[in-house]
């Protein structure tokens, strides 16, 4: 019950409706575009390209998946480190 | 029999890394919608302030995981998953529909509780620094000031919430929420002033910070509960599953 109480509330936050302008799609910038670099510029300050520019193309794409696989290895290697799979009834015969 | 054993160890341990791989990869295809201040918005002298400000709380961070490696066992891989989940969480970028746009949790609420928020500053710092070196996320020159919004301020709002809640007798798993839901919202709140603060000139402070703020909201306040809901299932998962690495918290009964 209390996780149907949880997962309804949360479902209806997220989907009431983006509150874009009406007949505009939203776009799914991130804050940074919305309101960090919209404020940003309105002061007189424009984003500088990064000093190493992987968003090229589809290279930031694959920086992004080796990232996921670098990070994704280590969780998961340290989480099975200190989290060990529990054992069932039946594989203490095996040992 | 124990070879058995074994190789159903290494399937299963296989398929445990596969499936946090293939979760983060899932979570990770979409371009950056970067969500620190990025590289140049900051005039040099800010830049140059908000680093004098991050790097005591980075070098008190790095003293407290040498002492606090030899204190205990499982510390390592504590502060490694801890580690990965930080830099994971805070490169993801979530849909919110209530605003239309993309934004991320940070998961310095739930790092701080485990870790301590002198560690989590330390991971922070390290997840930024790459996401600003290899992502397009973030920037070098504004690096000193997205340690001191996501890992300065995020985790010690979060610790001193999750501190203060269970002193006064607040269940643990609320705590934990408000851990999670004020550390997401005080790290945007100290993006805002960050940003008004090099940025208002000669307009009012005040006007610019709350017109910030206020922008920041559609998308924040259901991401913020959002990762409050993370913090507390995440919190909820270690208690069940091996309570005794709440000791290494670094204060506060986590128990």
């Amino acid at each position: 019950m209390k996780k149907a109480v949880l997962i309804l509330t949360f479902a209806g936050l997220l989907l009431t409706g983006p509150t874009c302008p009406p007949g505009q799609a939203a776009s799914w910038s991130g804050v940074d575009e919305t309101v960090i670099e919209k404020f940003a510029e309105k002061a007189g300050r424009t984003a500088r390209e990064p000093f190493i520019n992987t968003d090229q193309g589809d290279l930031l794409l694959f920086v992004f998946l080796v990232a996921g696989i670098v990070g994704g290895f280590i969780g998961g290697y340290n989480f099975r480190t200190l989290f060990p799979p529990r054992r069932g009834v039946g594989d203490e015969k095996d040992v | 029999m124990d070879r058995i054993w074994t190789k159903k160890r290494t399937v299963s341990r296989f398929a445990a890394v596969l499936a946090v791989v293939t979760g983060a990869l899932a979570s990770l295809p979409s371009p950056a919608f970067a969500m620190h201040i990025s590289e140049g918005l900051l005039p040099a002298s800010w830049a140059v302030l908000w680093y004098i400000v991050a790097i005591p709380f980075v070098a008190l961070g790095l003293r407290e995981l040498q002492r606090r490696n030899e204190e205990f066992p499982y510390f390592k891989p504590l502060v490694g998953l801890v580690g990965a989940a930080v830099f994971l969480i805070s490169c993801m970028p979530i849909p919110v529909p209530t605003a239309g746009t993309c934004s991320h949790p940070c998961g310095t609420g739930i790092a701080a509780i485990l870790i301590g928020p002198g560690l989590t500053v330390v991971v922070a710092s390290i997840a930024l620094t790459l996401q600003a070196l290899f992502l397009a996320h973030g920037g070098l020159t504004t690096l000193g000031a997205n340690i001191v919004s996501m890992g300065v301020v995020g985790s010690y709002v979060g610790f001193g919430a999750w501190l203060i809640a269970r002193r006064v007798g607040i269940p643990w798993i609320a705590a934990a929420f408000l851990a999670g839901l004020l550390s997401d919202w005080a790290t945007y709140a100290m993006t805002s002033f960050e940003l008004t603060a090099a940025l208002h000139g000669a307009g009012s402070f005040s006007a610019m910070f709350s017109l910030i703020l206020i922008a920041f909201v559609p998308t924040q306040l259901p991401l913020g509960i959002l990762e409050g809901i993370l913090c507390a299932g995440a919190l909820h998962f270690v208690r069940s599953r091996k309570p005794e690495l709440l000791q290494m918290a670094a204060a506060g009964g986590a128990t």
